[in-house]
């Protein structure tokens, strides 16, 4: 096992890992504002995987150009799914909530597979077979884009909650949503609006990954478990620890994949979750419980 | 779930004697079942049975004792693979077998338990704990060649016999599911106004104040996931036996959890009869709609969402929780 190659394994890895980032940015929004885990977030990155593989289909958009569209559309059904189904019964118990989402992820999955079969689909680019090179290590231009694209909307992400007073608002709720509505945050449209936000999340990180990845219904339960693990592992509702947990994860898989056969790539980071899980249920990056 | 009546019974149960005749004459009525009915409705009945005995062992767990596990696959494959490869290769028989499959169970639960309950996880981190862990067996069962790899395991017919569990026609299988259905029915009923029974409640409805009032959560936890876990594996066994293949996806698999954990969700989690109702109305909407849409097997999945959406905006107590309203608002009136 050359330096050369473990050092390829972490890049890859780390490429891989800025994706789960973004996805487990959405879900540990999500979780942070209303408590809500969010089983249909995997779903949710299907449908933007979709959005980008139609646009691309039938009206020939660049994939990546396809987030104009796939933001919007996630957005939109995010706010629906939160202000229909989950706002009525936000004060239930938490696993009902968690019951619900598992519900519309049944759901989603399967009216796509009616729709459209369980082909696998695949977007093809004109740059598909691009490489870099540094040295012996080769860099995948698609991967590369991705990674940066989720890069991008992560830090867009970071810096709405930092700087705008949306961002502010947003903080404010989930951490004391009372005292929140007393200074008068309308935290309902605050929790639609996070919602949106996750789900479009969701969406760009299926538009990353559609070029390389194959488009099919029920892609998003590969995605979706490991954005569990991330969100855990960075503590569920701190979008950086999200961002490094997916960076971690991510490398984690990887490196699993040169150890362990094909199926049980993942064993290593399922090993580091259950642990985290165990020893420090808030994670690495989150406050005391 | 969140309301419930406390009774005016004392600890220990009964039923007036025309509630007993009518249970009678109803489980009476079953054992002719397999001769009035074409084959593929005793195979329906027989999975309606299968999944209530599950969905009861999730009951005790999710719906009792309020710990909601999210992995009970993780039972159903360890049960269904223990007595399997003790089959295929010792030839030992499945009732033995099943024995082994149900301590596996048990320990594997007791384990994962001890883990997560030592330091009070609940809620989330137990639902995903459960799943990280029926995922890694899940892998495993991918990976390892001797348990059969992804191609899995086919349980080699020897013909109908006792001793083996084997039995070419549906109707042993369906006496054998049946009784175990009653059996499980009949242990959790008992078990609800038992001094264990109410802890269950106290440990689900404030696991805090359960402890400071001296009830040993911990311990009442763990006595939940081992009736828990040794009825999930107990079907796992049957399952098996009855279909005779098994493999990764259809034993460890999150549908699978799923599948289980569905059952006493919409026909009302912490009730006795939650597990049997919600199998009566999901398990033949499965098999029909698999037979309908052959091309599109998964538009019973699409049904599940929206009847599990559907059952948590409306009716969070389940079928059960409808049935107890609606009884209570006739007797309001005729009373």
């Amino acid at each position: 096992m050359s330096f050369t190659y473990i050092l390829q394994t972490l890049l890859d890895g780390l490429l891989m890992g800025g994706i789960y980032g973004l996805v487990a940015i959405g879900l540990t929004l999500i979780f942070g504002v209303m408590k809500v885990i969010n089983f249909a977030h995997g779903a949710l990155m299907m449908l933007g995987m979709y959005a980008t593989y139609w646009a691309f289909a039938l009206l020939h958009i660049d994939p990546y150009v396809s987030i104009v569209i796939t933001i919007p559309i996630l957005f939109l059904v995010g706010v629906c799914f939160q202000k229909f189904l989950i706002n009525p019964i936000i004060d239930a118990p938490e696993h009902n909530q968690l019951l619900l989402t598992l519900g519309v992820s049944l759901f989603l999955e399967n009216i796509v597979v009616f729709l459209w079969s369980p082909d696998y689909r695949v977007v093809k680019t004109p740059y598909e077979f691009v490489y870099f090179y540094i040295g012996d290590v080769s860099i995948s231009l698609l991967r590369l884009l991705a990674f940066c694209l989720a890069m991008l909307v992560a830090a867009v992400v970071y810096l709405v909650l930092t700087k705008t007073d949306l961002g502010k608002a947003i903080r404010a709720s989930s951490e004391e949503p009372s005292g929140a509505l007393l200074v008068g945050i309308n935290v309902r449209r605050i929790y639609w609006t996070t919602f949106g936000i996750g789900a479009a999340c969701a969406g760009v990180s299926g538009t990353a990954v559609a070029p390389f990845f194959p488009v099919y219904p029920t892609v998003g339960g590969i995605f979706v478990i490991t954005a569990f693990m991330v969100v855990v592992l960075g503590g569920m509702g701190s979008v950086i620890g999200a961002f490094i947990g997916g960076l971690i994860v991510g490398m984690a898989d990887s490196v699993g994949g040169l150890f362990f056969p094909g199926a049980m790539k993942n064993l290593l980071s399922f090993v580091i979750f259950i642990l985290i899980l165990l020893f420090r249920p808030t994670g690495l990056f989150g406050g005391s419980k | 779930m969140r309301e419930h009546q406390p009774q005016e019974s004392c600890l220990g149960r009964g039923l007036s004697w025309q509630k007993w005749l009518i249970i009678g004459l109803i489980v009476a009525a079953l054992h002719f079942l397999p001769w009035t009915f074409p084959p593929q409705y005793v195979h329906i009945m027989i999975m309606i049975f299968l999944f209530t005995i599950m969905g009861q062992g999730w009951n005790i767990l999710g719906g009792y004792a309020g710990q909601f596990s999210f992995g009970h696959s993780l039972f159903f494959g360890l049960g269904a693979y223990t007595s399997t490869l003790m089959f295929v290769h010792w030839g030992l028989s499945p009732w033995i077998g099943m024995v082994f499959s149900c301590f596996i169970g048990i320990m594997m639960g007791l384990f994962v338990g001890y883990l997560s309950f030592r330091f009070g996880l609940s809620g989330p981190f137990f639902a995903l704990i459960m799943l990280a862990f029926a995922e890694v067996f899940h892998m495993i069962s991918i990976s390892w060649k001797a348990v059969g790899a992804a191609l899995g395991l086919l349980i080699p017919l020897k013909g109908t016999s006792i001793a083996l569990m084997q039995f070419v026609d549906k109707k042993p299988f369906y006496f054998i599911t049946l009784w175990m259905m009653i059996g499980a029915l009949y242990l959790v009923w008992r078990m609800e106004k038992t001094r264990m029974g109410l802890y269950f409640l106290a440990v689900r409805e404030d696991n805090d104040a359960a402890e400071a009032l001296g009830v040993n959560t911990l311990k009442y936890k763990m006595v939940a996931m081992t009736l828990s876990a040794g009825l999930t594996s107990i079907g796992g066994t049957i399952y098996a036996q009855y279909l005779l293949y098994i493999d990764p996806d259809i034993t460890f698999g999150v549908m699978n959890s799923i599948e289980i954990l569905i059952r006493p969700i919409i026909g009302g989690p912490g009730t006795v009869l939650g597990p049997l109702l919600g199998s009566l109305v999901l398990t033949p909407l499965a098999e029909f709609t698999r037979l309908a849409f052959q091309s599109y097997g998964g538009v019973y999945l699409m049904i599940y969402g929206a009847i599990l959406v559907g059952v948590i905006m409306f009716l969070p107590d389940g079928i059960m929780g409808l049935a107890k309203r609606v009884f209570y608002k006739m007797r309001k009136e005729v009373g």
